[in-house]
């Protein structure tokens, strides 16, 4: 038992020193043909460790651009997805500014294309009904169905002070005692409250922030970087 | 031309290969002195003169006797600089990017030119130059690097007509101009001069660079340092061309455009620096922000442009002007904040694009015709930076990148067309139901539902670090089936303007300080050379020597009419 849990940890630590070097890599000698090997390692490191890396991957594709002849689809393939799951950040839309056109005309890609086209339009249930047609590409890639999920969390949250029960349900694709899991779940850790309603069933009640409370929206977000006042003391003392 | 030296060749046509009549051995005299004077300006570090030359001689120089064809080769000249090897780069520098502003480069000028940017980059990288060059020239320099990359890119990719000579040519010069070459020079130009850790030391009062615009007051040279300040901007710039907006504005983070700098001492470096900056948050759909910068920078523009009409950067900063604006009208229409825009640039706006700008928000056909013609008008020069397949068929593919650019910017543009019908509706309304707004909208209810969250999404960007800021300023939040509909007013940036008026009001107060001590030192001098003189105010003479006998600004007696009395006096 011990012996296993020591050789997890090596592996760990092997791999979290191999992640070091590639963010060095990239940081200090990106515009470098030879570490195109190193840069694809990582994207498998990312799907795998789930870990994420946008500079590392953006890295790869302009690699995959000065010499389209290295590009490998499939690590192309496995960076969109990543990509996917980062949002709300806009990271799927700079992935593909880097990807040739025809190599966005690939079948996969054109599913992945569309998958992202649903998300931005908040179109969840074809989105899930799509990815269920998907799975052999998506499932490649661990935590691709909580990454969504959190992204729908956050688009239901800027929307909605308190939603109602099926909305959530098609959004997240999780029903009956799961999703009575789920609620309890973001209950005790996420500030998430439940109403009955006699006709209409639960309304979930998200956390109030500035996005759907528009009265907790700080006035002045005007600040000044204390730099900038500093170079001002010599006049104000 | 009276007063003109022999050099009466028939000038070539432009666009005609100028080694025909040109002799590139014949050396006017004016060339002849521009180079010594040049020379002997950089040996002596005489910014001021060498600034002048450059700016100025070089101009009438090319405008008088090299309209059509290129300046005296750099062999002719060279006898007449001590056969400098620096002055020899520097002038086939200024040599080339004269070919390229009024002829065509041939494909071997073109590798010629690459070959003269690595030896200059290479001596300034090694750290042996000691000059000090003016900011223009140094940020010209990188400019016109780029330029000559993004150039060649869309030369070489134009395959179908090329003759076995030029294919030929590209294969054996693979490297010439290669990206891998461009990104690493540029790089090591910024790693080398160290610029960022002196920026960041700066902040904290151990270094001095903006407070000298760059230049080196203990006897050293400026060239690697701001060499390498504009690199960054060059890299940005790159970054732009090939679509990776991303990683352009990182490069961009050690300068802070929200102050005044090194960036802003040049005005082809500060337009070129918020025009791709502003861009870039366009495309990463962060409105907001490229609107605010857009804004400044045309107002800026504005007010400083007459200044510049005699400069050969001129025409230049109107194009960019012209880009901007229609840059700005795409983005007030994907993101209507109005009021982020000056009245002065509102009324130039209204005047070029207000007409397109209501068609464009109506997303119909007409409107992404629209778009596509204003953003196919502003954009960069997308390039793409791979070298051509050789194999038949032959085929031209410089439009690929603006293609791809270009179809994604409309699929955005395209997800975003019913937010501008639900903004109609939340202006109108501080509550309204669901069920009510479908019924208007002529949809049914769930559509409804993800209309409005697909508004809340594109409406709040999400930047670099995470942060979600929202851009909309007609928001609202749904009560289970109730809209309720808020205003959003985003923050006002009230801190510079006060920081900016502060400066300079000091200013003028330490003037107001210069001009008293001045008055007295004058009064004091002529005092010692014997004539009586006393201060209007009536005290003896004797008591100016007391060099505190000084007027302040708040005694009773107005110092105005002091000095001018005074002045009569002396």
């Amino acid at each position: 038992m011990g012996r296993e849990m020591s050789n997890a940890a090596t592996d760990q630590n092997q791999q979290s020193s191999l992640s070091y070097t590639v963010e060095q890599l990239v940081a200090v000698n990106p515009y470098n043909p030879d570490i195109l090997p190193d840069l694809e390692n990582y994207v498998n490191e990312q799907v795998s460790s789930q870990t994420y890396s946008l500079n590392a991957n953006l890295c790869l594709l302009r690699l995959y651009q000065f010499e389209p002849e290295r590009m490998s689809t499939q690590i192309v393939a496995r960076i969109l997805i990543k990509a996917l799951m980062a949002m709300p950040a806009p990271d799927f839309s700079l992935c593909l500014f880097l990807i040739p056109e025809r190599v966005q005309m690939e079948e996969q890609f054109k599913t992945l294309i569309v998958l992202s086209h649903y998300l931005e339009t908040a179109r969840f249930r074809q989105f899930w009904d799509e990815a269920a047609k998907s799975r052999h590409i998506l499932d490649v890639v661990p935590g691709f169905e909580q990454a969504v999920q959190a992204y729908a969390v956050h688009v239901l949250s800027l929307t909605y002070q308190k939603v109602p029960r099926s909305i959530l349900a098609e959004a997240i694709n999780i029903e009956g005692p799961s999703l009575d899991k789920f609620l309890d779940h973001h209950i005790a850790n996420s500030g998430w409250a439940i109403e009955k309603n006699q006709e209409r069933g639960q309304l979930i009640i998200l956390p109030p922030d500035e996005f759907n409370h528009p009265e907790l929206k700080k006035s002045t977000t005007d600040g000044i970087q204390l730099e900038h006042v500093a170079r001002i003391f010599p006049i104000l003392g | 031309m009276a007063g003109m030296t022999s050099y009466d060749h028939d000038l070539p046509v432009p666009g005609e290969s100028p080694s025909i009549v040109y002799d590139p051995n014949h050396v006017p005299d004016s060339v002849k002195s521009f180079v010594v004077h040049m020379y002997r300006h950089i040996r002596e570090k005489n910014v001021y003169e060498i600034h002048q030359m450059y700016e100025n001689s070089f101009q009438s120089i090319s405008d008088r006797l090299f309209k059509d064809s290129p300046w005296p080769s750099v062999d002719a000249v060279a006898p007449y600089v001590d056969n400098d090897h620096v002055f020899c780069l520097l002038y086939r520098e200024m040599w080339f990017r004269h070919l390229y502003a009024r002829l065509s480069p041939t494909p071997k000028q073109r590798i010629d030119s690459w070959d003269n940017y690595c030896s200059l980059f290479q001596v300034v990288l090694h750290g042996v130059v000691n000059m000090q060059l003016p900011n223009q020239w140094l940020w010209d320099m990188v400019d016109e690097f780029v330029y000559q990359f993004q150039s060649f890119c869309q030369y070489r990719a134009k395959m179908k007509n090329k003759t076995e000579q030029e294919i030929a040519l590209l294969r054996q010069y693979d490297q010439a101009w290669n990206v891998y070459g461009v990104l690493n020079f540029l790089q090591a130009l910024v790693e080398k001069s160290m610029i960022i850790q002196i920026l960041e030391q700066e902040k904290e009062g151990l270094e001095q660079f903006t407070a000298t615009d760059g230049y080196d007051y203990s006897g050293g040279s400026n060239v690697l340092k701001v060499l390498g300040y504009f690199s960054m901007i060059g890299l940005l710039r790159v970054h732009c061309l090939l679509g990776d907006y991303h990683t352009g504005l990182k490069c961009l983070v050690p300068i802070d455009i929200s102050q005044q700098g090194v960036y802003t001492s040049v005005i082809g470096s500060h337009i070129t620096t918020i025009y791709h900056y502003g861009f870039a948050n366009l495309m990463l759909r962060r409105y907001v922000e490229a609107i605010r910068e857009f804004n400044k920078i045309l107002v800026y523009i504005f007010k400083t442009k007459q200044y510049h009409q005699k400069s050969p950067q001129y025409e230049q900063i109107l194009k960019k002007n012209e880009q901007m604006y229609a840059l700005l009208a795409i983005s007030l229409s994907l993101c209507p904040q109005v009021k982020l825009v000056d009245e002065t640039v509102n009324s130039q706006l209204r005047e070029k694009y207000g007409e397109k700008m209501l068609r464009m928000q109506r997303y119909d056909d007409e409107a992404f015709a629209l778009y596509d013609e204003l953003f196919s008008y502003a954009c960069p020069k997308f390039i793409t930076p791979a070298p051509p397949s050789y194999e038949e068929p032959l085929v031209n593919y410089n439009q690929d990148a603006y293609r791809l650019q270009l179809k994604l910017f409309l699929y955005e543009v395209k997800q975003q067309q019913l937010l501008s019908g639900v903004r109609t509706y939340l202006k109108v309304y501080s509550t309204i139901s669901l069920g009510k707004l479908a019924t208007y909208m002529e949809v049914d209810e769930p559509t409804l539902r993800t209309i409005l969250m697909t508004y809340k999404h594109k409406t709040h960007s999400v930047d670099s670090d995470g942060k979600i800021t929202s851009n909309a300023d007609i928001d609202f939040y749904i009560d289970d089936d109730m809209i309720h509909v808020f205003e959003s007013k985003p923050a006002k940036r009230n801190g510079d303007y006060f920081m900016r008026q502060i400066v300079k009001l000091e200013g003028v107060m330490t003037d107001i300080d210069r001009i008293k001590l001045e008055f007295v030192r004058k009064c004091t001098r002529l005092k010692s050379s014997s004539s009586i003189l006393f201060c209007p105010c009536r005290r003896a003479s004797a008591e100016l020597n007391d060099l505190s006998h000084v007027h302040s600004a708040s005694t009773n007696t107005s110092f105005q009419s002091h000095r001018s009395r005074a002045l009569v006096t002396l």
